[in-house]
């Protein structure tokens, strides 16, 4: 039960000050055990503790004794002092402890058989831990009852259940930027709330539905769907250009540095594979309809239709989409290059063009900084990217730094709100040119910065301008590589929003110059969803393979069922290029089947056979291919030299860019529909309408829980 | 020089000590009785707002008097001058002055670049209690001078008093006092020409009696809502603004330049050891002349009432009980309030305190159940709810308080009522659980008589009560009640 946290402090815009700078460890006493912590360091947690918030000590639940304190002490408020005594097991600790958990309940509806909270409520356990058996409150004047707020499609409000720790409270503020999310009233009468009747728009909001230690803020998609005392647990994590995913009942607490305490739960509310028309069968276009068909006869029409159209070479293409695991991809290539092609595009603006960061060193097209290094950073300019949509939690880290430090943030780009302050610089190529010119307070500031970071948006290299921008910013880089480019500190840093992009990168899954300029005849769309339909030859063969029937599949003369990412243990690259595993949750269902193994098979009807019969071999090939690719939960530093050779590279190959003068916009419009399995749910669209279209979400409107309930 | 006058009153004081010779001839020690705190020792000459309360009556009455001279005297000496006086908070808590203002100045607090507060606690809000209004109303040039001085001790760079929004002539005075100190050069750039800088801002609060509370004045002042901050860090490490702050109320503040200048040994002089000197008693309910007075401190509180306000209604003999220090202290019975004095340690060990001063004396015809759970009430409602003992306690100790009124509760629940009072009371972050459950405590502690009278004569015109007040007779008689609802507990006195 008991925790020590060193919680480090420091002045801010927050306006809180340290109390005292981190200094030796110091030693106290735990019911009896010396304890050597550093100082700074407080004791325990309970309801209205959690990681990384301000410290309240509201709910009165972690009391302990101090010896020679006349009264207990909320420990979670309490800093470790040298050579006090504490004690937690202690008959007043208990006697108190299970006062404040009766006070708690007193006010509790105790629905805990029809609460989605039931079993893995902090309430349950702890009044299991220290409450009474029986109640005294028996008053006539009954309980407290609070009308439920209306936070959204996402968050289930039954504010009854509420015991006020302020957790979301203080979440919203802190960390979401949220700052319409406070308390209302006093004393009994104090009630969580918008303080207007408004939803909660952020896309971190989902989160605070993992904070709530009772069942006020659940799950709306899920309200009633498992007990939860009965449900199996799962965990798949995958780091998508720093994106969190998590099909999971639950829940957000990560290992590892990478990993941040909040997750975005968007993904996780929308992937309700059961309820969505997924793909679970092969199927093979006849006439304006699709029949389903065995995978013999889908994979042998493959192999006739590579055939009938004739495709040699380069007109074989492959276009990688955003959901491609590093298997997948790896296969893809392999089988396309034994076909005797290099046309491998991605699914992207200008994919079928290799980029302009090229592929040959890693630092070029990776977050070299880190995603916790983003915290050192003293002033962060943001190139063509808004991380609050690209990177909802690594946005976190930012505004966490914003407003504990003196962080600067400098934005070239579309306007966007990023829940923290930045300076604007402008929207196209000239302000770049300012800013490197030096022209302005935040060139100034950034120029004065000890750890400056530049984070360049994945969707910059899609832009008209986004070669010149690369290479006066290599320049820049190159330039500047005293601050920028250390042994300790790597400031170049490219932010993917796709899961699928740096693996790709890291892969070599990118056309060469010749294969660029070919027309294809073939086309093999792996979890392409975002392909333009014209870019695609009307008399070129297509083939499909993904897990949801979106846009690429109605371009398809065939289509094969894969399974989604939370349906296999593959293997993703992140952002920052550490490759992490997932895991498979569910089966894939129907005859959907794991990505690469689709490819094997084609490879097998095409008489390429690929070289590898299980997952073991494909990852011995990929760690040919790169190590770093199977050496898994690491981020591996490029090192100073070879960053600033990357850096020529990306001048040298960009020097003939011309600019346009066209802004740099911003990828993502809407924020809960960017792929088709957010497409495709019902939540997702709740969430379009009620935060991206402003429409008056079931505010007042009769029957609105019953669509979810 | 500023040096105590030795005062006429203590020679007198010392004359009228009977002697008694024992058969050994040693002498008892002289019975000193205190109280009868004479004119030209009065601290407050203007409480009664009976002269004029600017700029130019306060310099009549010898504020800002040589003010300048005990700025230059130092930090260190004024705060000498207040530890020798022996003034201790008068907000409630009585925490030695000096000490607290000393706390301030840490060793190299120099190095310190932030700037440093003082925040005068001008929110009274405590039932009952009045005496800041009058120094606000009457005195307010004292209280100004009284940041300057008291600033200058903890070096603070300004002051910041917040004052209840509800007195509004109190802040007009008050602001118009600023400034005129501000337009005679007493604070502000270079005050009273002693070379230190010193601002004086007001602020009114909007009327929460969470916020007398010192951290969550803090807050208030902040711009946040009014609920308290844990300590530790203590305000003064991380106070308003986070930066170093001491908190004081009113009347600390407002006595400190004329214990300066006439010397922490004449203040000293007044009261016992450790309670000494003068202060503001606020005398309310059912006397013949309710006032606000300065008196010396342990004055009798039979002889405070007796002198100064005419007596209890219908006399002495018709009292009933006192509160003492204001709502959040436990009601002494006519027994302990004959024998007590009016301080700190007395009322201590009468099992009550001296809170704010603010003595509530209530006559036989006092319905004390009902006073005592229109407190419970005060404190429900002034619950800022951040804290779960004292959200959850005040209200369902307002319940019970309320159904006891009417004697709508059962004998055991007395027990539990005094039980729950425990488990708020030092439970939470800020003293206002303390608060909320010491006057229920005073009330069982020596009315409980009363409050069973009450239970056992509803029981018997209304019929049998289970616990939380349903009655018995209400109860379905095809259901079964369980065993916890106290339906078959027999009561003395009740026919089976």
């Amino acid at each position: 039960m008991l925790r020590l946290v060193s919680r480090p402090s420091s002045t801010g815009r927050l306006g809180k000050v340290s109390t005292s700078a981190r200094q030796a460890d110091i030693t106290l006493t735990v019911d009896g055990k010396e304890v050597t912590v550093p100082q700074g360091t407080y004791l325990l947690f309970a309801f209205c503790y959690h990681d990384r918030r301000n410290v309240d000590a509201c709910s009165s639940m972690c009391l302990v004794e101090v010896e020679r304190s006349p009264k207990p002490v909320a420990s979670c408020a309490m800093p470790a002092m040298p050579g006090s005594k504490v004690f937690t097991n202690t008959p007043l600790v208990h006697e108190a402890r299970e006062g404040v958990m009766e006070f708690l309940l007193a006010n509790h509806p105790l629905d805990c058989p029809i609460c989605d909270q039931g079993g893995e409520c902090d309430l349950q356990d702890q009044s299991m831990r220290y409450g009474s058996d029986r109640t005294r409150f028996h008053e006539i004047t009954g309980k407290r009852a609070v009308e439920n707020k209306d936070l959204g499609p996402l968050v289930k409000t039954s504010m009854n259940r509420c015991i006020q720790c302020t957790r979301c409270v203080r979440f919203a503020n802190e960390v979401a930027g949220v700052e319409e999310l406070g308390t209302t009233g006093r004393g009994n009468d104090l009630q969580i709330g918008m303080y207007v009747e408004k939803t909660m728009d952020s896309e971190l909001s989902g989160n605070i539905v993992d904070l709530c230690p009772v069942g006020a803020l659940t799950s709306k998609p899920y309200a009633f769907h498992v007990q939860t005392m009965g449900a199996k647990k799962y965990r798949i994590h995958r780091c998508h250009g720093c994106r969190w995913f998590e099909y999971s009942r639950r829940l957000s607490r990560c290992p590892g540095d990478a990993n941040p305490a909040s997750n975005q739960r968007r993904n996780a509310l929308c992937l309700r594979r059961l309820e969505i028309p997924a793909l679970d069968d092969a199927s093979i276009k006849q006439g304006d309809r699709f029949v389903a068909a065995s995978w013999e006869e889908a994979l042998q029409r493959i192999a006739d239709g590579i055939a009938s159209s004739g495709a040699t070479g380069n007109e074989i293409q492959a276009i990688a989409g955003h959901f491609a695991d590093t298997e997948s991809l790896v296969a893809l290539k392999d089988l396309i290059n034994r076909l005797g092609s290099d046309n491998l595009a991605l699914d992207q603006t200008n994919g079928s063009a290799p980029p302009p960061h090229g592929v040959d060193v890693r630092s070029n097209y990776l977050f070299n900084s880190t995603i916790p290094g983003v915290e050192e950073a003293d002033a962060i300019l943001l190139v063509g990217t808004n991380p609050r949509h690209e990177a909802a939690v690594l946005n976190s880290r930012i505004r966490k730094s914003w407003l504990h430090t003196s962080l600067e943030v400098g934005l070239i780009g579309e306007r966007a709100d990023t829940a923290y302050g930045y300076d604007y610089l402008g929207a196209d190529s000239k302000a770049l040119a300012d800013f490197i010119a030096g022209k302005g307070a935040f060139a100034a500031k950034f120029k004065a910065a000890k750890r400056p970071l530049i984070i360049v948006g994945s969707a910059l290299a899609e832009q008209p301008d986004g070669a010149a921008a690369y290479n006066a910013l290599a320049k820049f880089v190159e330039k500047n590589k005293d601050s920028l480019i250390t042994p300790q500190w790597n400031g170049f840093s490219v932010l993917h929003r796709i899961a699928s992009r740096p693996a790709a990168y890291e892969t070599g899954f990118v056309p060469s110059k010749k294969a660029a300029s070919t027309q294809p005849k073939f086309v093999y769309l792996l979890n392409a969803d975002e392909v333009d339909p014209k870019s695609i030859p009307a008399n070129a063969f297509v083939v499909y393979q993904g897990h949801h029937g979106d846009l690429g599949a109605s371009l398809a003369d065939v289509c094969l069922p894969a399974a989604a990412y939370t349906e296999k243990a593959m293997t993703w690259v992140n952002t920052e290029g550490r490759s992490q595993v997932g895991r498979a949750a569910v089966p894939p269902p129907g005859a959907s089947r794991e990505d690469w193994k689709i490819i094997r098979a084609l490879s097998e009807v095409l008489d390429s056979p690929l070289p590898y019969d299980d997952v073991l071999s494909l990852r011995d090939r990929m760690w040919d291919i790169s190590p770093t690719l199977v050496r898994y939960d690491v981020a591996e530093r490029t090192s100073p030299e070879v960053a600033v050779a990357g850096l020529q590279t990306i001048a040298a190959n960009t020097a003939s860019a011309k600019v346009s003068g066209k802004p740099f916009l911003k990828p993502i419009s809407n924020f809960y529909q960017t792929d088709p399995i957010s497409r495709a749910s019902v939540t997702m669209a709740q969430c379009t309408r009620a935060f991206v279209k402003g429409e008056d979400y079931g505010i007042s409107e009769k029957g609105s829980e019953a669509a979810y309930a | 020089m500023l040096k105590a006058s030795k005062s006429v009153a203590r020679i007198q004081r010392q004359a009228n000590i009977s002697i008694r010779r024992g058969l050994a001839t040693v002498a008892d020690p002289p019975v000193r009785r205190y109280g009868g705190l004479k004119d030209q020792d009065r601290i407050f000459t203007n409480a009664y707002c009976r002269h004029d309360h600017g700029i130019k009556g306060a310099l009549s009455r010898g504020d800002w008097h040589r003010t300048k001279d005990i700025l230059l005297k130092g930090d260190s000496w004024i705060i000498q001058t207040i530890k020798d006086s022996g003034l201790r908070g008068r907000g409630g808590a009585g925490f030695p002055s000096g000490l607290k203002w000393s706390f301030m100045n840490k060793p190299d607090w120099q190095k310190d670049k932030r700037p440093r507060y003082l925040v005068v606690n001008a929110d009274e809000g405590e039932p009952g209690t009045c005496k800041d209004r009058e120094i606000l109303r009457g005195d307010p040039h004292k209280l100004v001078e009284g940041c300057l001085v008291a600033g200058r001790a903890m070096n603070a760079t300004a002051a910041y008093i917040y004052i209840r929004g509800e007195f509004f002539q109190e802040a007009s005075h008050l602001q118009q006092a600023i400034d005129e100190a501000y337009k005679g050069g007493f604070i502000g750039k270079d005050a009273c020409g002693s070379g230190y800088s010193f601002d004086v801002y007001l602020h009114r609060g909007a009327g929460a009696y969470i916020c007398g509370e010192e951290t969550a004045l803090i807050e208030s002042l902040e711009g946040k809502q009014g609920k308290p901050r844990l300590k530790p860090p203590f305000p003064a490490d991380v106070g308003l603004f986070g930066c170093p702050t001491t908190v004081a109320n009113v009347e600390t503040v407002a006595v400190a330049p004329t214990i300066c200048r006439r010397g922490g040994s004449w203040f000293a002089s007044f009261g016992r050891e450790r309670n000494q000197g003068t202060k503001l008693f606020c005398i309310s309910g059912h006397v013949n002349n309710p006032c606000v007075v300065e008196e010396e401190m342990s004055i009798p509180l039979k002889d405070l009432i007796e002198r100064h306000c005419g007596g209890v209604r219908g006399g002495w003999d018709n009292l009933l009980g006192i509160i003492p220090g204001g709502s959040s202290v436990p009601v002494l019975p006519i027994d302990k309030c004959s024998e007590v004095l009016m301080d700190y340690d007395s009322l201590k060990d009468a099992q009550s305190g001296l809170g704010t001063g603010a003595v509530i004396v209530m006559d036989k015809s006092t319905d004390i159940v009902s006073a005592i759970a229109r407190f419970s009430s005060f404190y429900k409602h002034e619950s800022c709810g951040q804290c779960t003992p004292c959200r959850e306690g005040t209200t369902w100790m307002m319940n019970m308080m309320n159904r006891m009124v009417e004697g709508r509760a059962h004998r055991r629940e007395i027990d539990m009522l005094l039980e729950l009072t425990k488990q708020v009371e030092g439970r939470t972050i800020c003293a206002l659980g303390d608060a909320a459950a010491w006057p229920i405590q005073g009330l069982m502690r020596h009315f409980r008589p009363e409050v069973e009278a009450r239970i056992d004569a509803f029981r018997a015109s209304q019929g049998g009560v289970m616990f939380g007040g349903r009655m018995i007779h209400d109860a379905d008689p095809t259901l079964a009640i369980p065993d916890n609802l106290g339906a078959n507990l027999v009561e003395p006195g009740d026919r089976v």
